[in-house]
């Protein structure tokens, strides 16, 4: 039974946002424009976050691209009223059912990381990207939440061609738009329930943090610190 | 005790008046609520054609005005109900002439508790998920449970000492005969019938106040279960429910000094109700003041980052006019007014109550909403700003909660009229009979 998780070398990332773009295309985020954007409402499964520390002239901005984290304990789907998000016992994978979402926002208020988006609005895209839409993933109506899903269709087409094919599902084949994307190879993703994968090898390493990880939620993103 | 009616018109005809006469002042209060409902009407279906985009609300800031109102309405609801069943189980005669206006604030302003959560959706075309794929680990779902069936109790705890009322108004009204006459259940006032409602009315007295404490509570949970910095507290139930009991007393106040104002009830509505309630809302005050206290102060000394961080959005940030203002408007004028008992008058327990009531809806809103701003990975921050469709929303709650509850008076005495002739009749002896078995020297 896989447990898939990325882990992202914070050294090697040159903060291209890539990832985000990727994102973005790969999973049919919606545009937000610049008036919602401003008030808080546009949409990033994938997010490039900036922490700052110290003060002026001594300041030193960290820039951390952020997916969703899909916690082992997540306290997202705990509150859904109505099993409208959920941990996938077989991949360990945060997902989010679009057509039964009541859309209360629960989920996005208990989860401390705010990786979880609300369709405050119908989505919309320009005329001209409306065919370049990726027919794998589905589009969402309006007044649901949705959030990364490590480009989980992806998964499924995967082992849907292995079946077709007669051919056994090699884990190494998955990789969400992100990591594939990243030019300067700074994400990685895989089986984290295998001792040999690149991702458990690169887990076990010395700069290897997860964010908030007092919070008892198992965060299946890694991070690697910089180093000096 | 059978109640002759010839003699209620006599002495307690007042009381009908307000079903059998109406007046300007009613259809002009009609005219003016409808119009603020029918606006709220047209904000709502605005914001269910185009989305919650039309809300102020944002990431991180995914509730606001709707939730806190949700939670505020549901602590009015605790005026009544819980008011009005402890009072009947302390056998305190005062309370005789205000159960009813307590227990239909309880009725009509869960609905508004339960419709603003509902307007707060993003798909309230998809509520029956919550029967379809309903999931009990959810706090939401607790909410559910715990408030239909307070809303069923409440309703049968109304109803029930009303059916004597409405016999009366089917023997003597004129009106509306065929409503009444099926509400009355056949009541005719016998010895037997009496006994049997009042046995009911006693086990749903008793049966309400658990179902009342633990709706607030759950209310609380929704908070208090999630992790967030200033919500995950334990003191969080309790602190909820005695905020929702004193808004509660202010709201009955309020309505009660309406009702004697408009109707003329000075008789029935005297200076002894507003004083006992008042002090009953002095002791809330202090209760809330020490809860407030002590939720701040472990915050406060613990110092934590991310809790400290809301905490001072609140002291000194964006929310402290909000904080302030709670502050003051739910403590220090109420405290002020009904300490002395000078003040403790009518006039003096109205403008605290207005006073509890403004301040306990802040007391909502900044529970809800600086948590929200200040989320613990301090990199998204939203301004919550609330729009004319928030607000417009808003006031057509308050404003159909006032409308409902003017017809309500229109229709069925909003003091009970068999209640206080009972107390004329029987409440007095039983009272002196009481006296005496806690003198020595007496029975047990």
């Amino acid at each position: 039974m896989p447990k898939w998780g990325m882990v992202i070398d914070l050294d090697k990332c040159t903060a291209c946002q890539a990832c985000v773009v990727a994102c973005q295309a790969e999973n049919n985020i919606p545009l937000a424009g610049p008036n919602q954007t401003f008030m808080g409402r546009s949409i990033h499964w994938m997010e490039l976050i900036s922490h700052i520390e110290g003060e002026y002239p001594h300041t030193k901005i960290k820039l951390i691209p952020r997916p969703c984290f899909h916690c082992d304990n997540p306290p997202c789907i705990k509150v859904c009223p109505v099993r409208a998000t959920y941990k996938s016992e077989e991949e360990g994978i945060v997902g989010q059912i679009f057509p039964r979402c009541i859309g209360c926002r629960y989920c996005t208020t208990a989860c401390p990381y705010t990786v979880r988006y609300f369709n405050w609005e119908k989505p919309e895209w320009p005329e001209m990207m409306k065919n370049l839409l990726n027919p794998d993933v589905s589009v969402r109506p309006k007044g649901v939440v949705e959030k990364c899903s490590f480009c989980y269709h992806r998964l499924v087409k995967l082992r849907e061609k292995a079946k077709a094919e007669g051919k056994d599902f090699s884990p190494d084949e998955y990789v969400p738009a992100c990591v594939q994307t990243c030019p300067s190879q700074a994400m990685f993703f895989g089986d984290l329930s295998d001792p040999n994968s690149r991702v458990s090898i690169l887990a076990r390493s010395n700069r290897a943090f997860r964010i908030m990880e007092e919070l008892g939620t198992e965060p299946k993103v890694i991070y690697l610190a910089e180093g000096e | 005790m059978k109640l002759s009616h010839n003699k209620v018109i006599d002495e307690d005809q007042i009381l009908l008046d307000p079903i059998l006469k109406t007046g300007k002042g009613f259809y002009l209060s009609v005219i003016i609520l409808a119009s603020i409902v029918l606006l709220a009407i047209y904000a709502y279906i605005l914001q269910f054609q185009k989305g919650l985009g039309v809300t102020g609300l944002n990431r991180p800031t995914f509730w606001g005005v709707y939730i806190t109102n949700f939670v505020f309405f549901i602590g009015i609801s605790h005026a009544g109900t819980l008011i009005s069943a402890i009072l009947r189980i302390a056998q305190a005669e005062w309370r005789r002439a205000i159960t009813r206006s307590a227990e239909v604030i309880t009725v009509i302003v869960l609905f508004f508790g339960v419709g603003n959560i509902l307007i707060d959706l993003g798909r309230p075309d998809r509520l029956l998920n919550m029967l379809l794929y309903g999931r009990f680990q959810s706090p939401l779902l607790w909410d559910f449970i715990s408030i239909s069936t307070y809303l069923t109790a409440s309703i049968i705890y109304l109803y029930l000492p009303l059916i004597p009322d409405i016999a009366i108004l089917r023997d003597t009204a004129g009106k509306r005969k065929w409503l009444y006459s099926v509400l009355a259940l056949g009541w005719k006032g016998t010895e037997k019938q009496l006994q049997i409602l009042e046995k009911a009315i006693a086990i749903m007295a008793v049966l309400v106040i658990p179902i009342a404490v633990s709706v607030h509570t759950v209310v609380s949970f929704v908070f208090a279960m999630t992790i967030q910095p200033m919500w995950h507290s334990a003191i969080f139930g309790p602190y909820f429910v005695a905020g929702a009991i004193f808004s509660g007393i202010a709201a009955l106040i309020i309505a009660m000094a309406i009702i004697r104002k408009v109707y003329k009830l000075d008789n029935y509505l005297k200076n002894v109700h507003f004083n006992n309630l008042g002090v009953l809302l002095l002791v809330m005050c202090c209760l809330w003041f020490y809860f407030t206290f002590c939720e701040y102060i472990t915050v406060f000394y613990g110092s934590e980052p991310v809790h400290l961080a809301v905490l001072n959005s609140k002291f000194s940030g964006e929310y402290a006019p909000y904080f302030w203002t709670m502050v003051i408007t739910c403590f220090v004028i109420p405290f002020i007014i009904l300490a002395n008992s000078r003040t403790r008058t009518i006039a003096g327990t109205v403008i605290a109550s207005i006073s509890v009531t403004i301040g306990m809806w802040l007391e909502r809103f900044t529970i809800v909403v600086p948590t929200l701003v200040n989320p613990r990975l301090p990199y998204e921050r939203g301004i919550y700003h609330p729009t004319w469709v928030e607000a417009a929303i808003t006031a057509g709650s308050f404003a159909l909660f006032i409308l409902l509850y003017i017809i309500f008076t229109k229709l069925f005495p909003i003091v009970s009229v068999w209640e206080i002739k009972e107390g004329r009749e029987k409440g007095v002896a039983e009272v002196e009979e009481r006296i005496k078995t806690y003198l020595p020297g007496a029975e047990a």
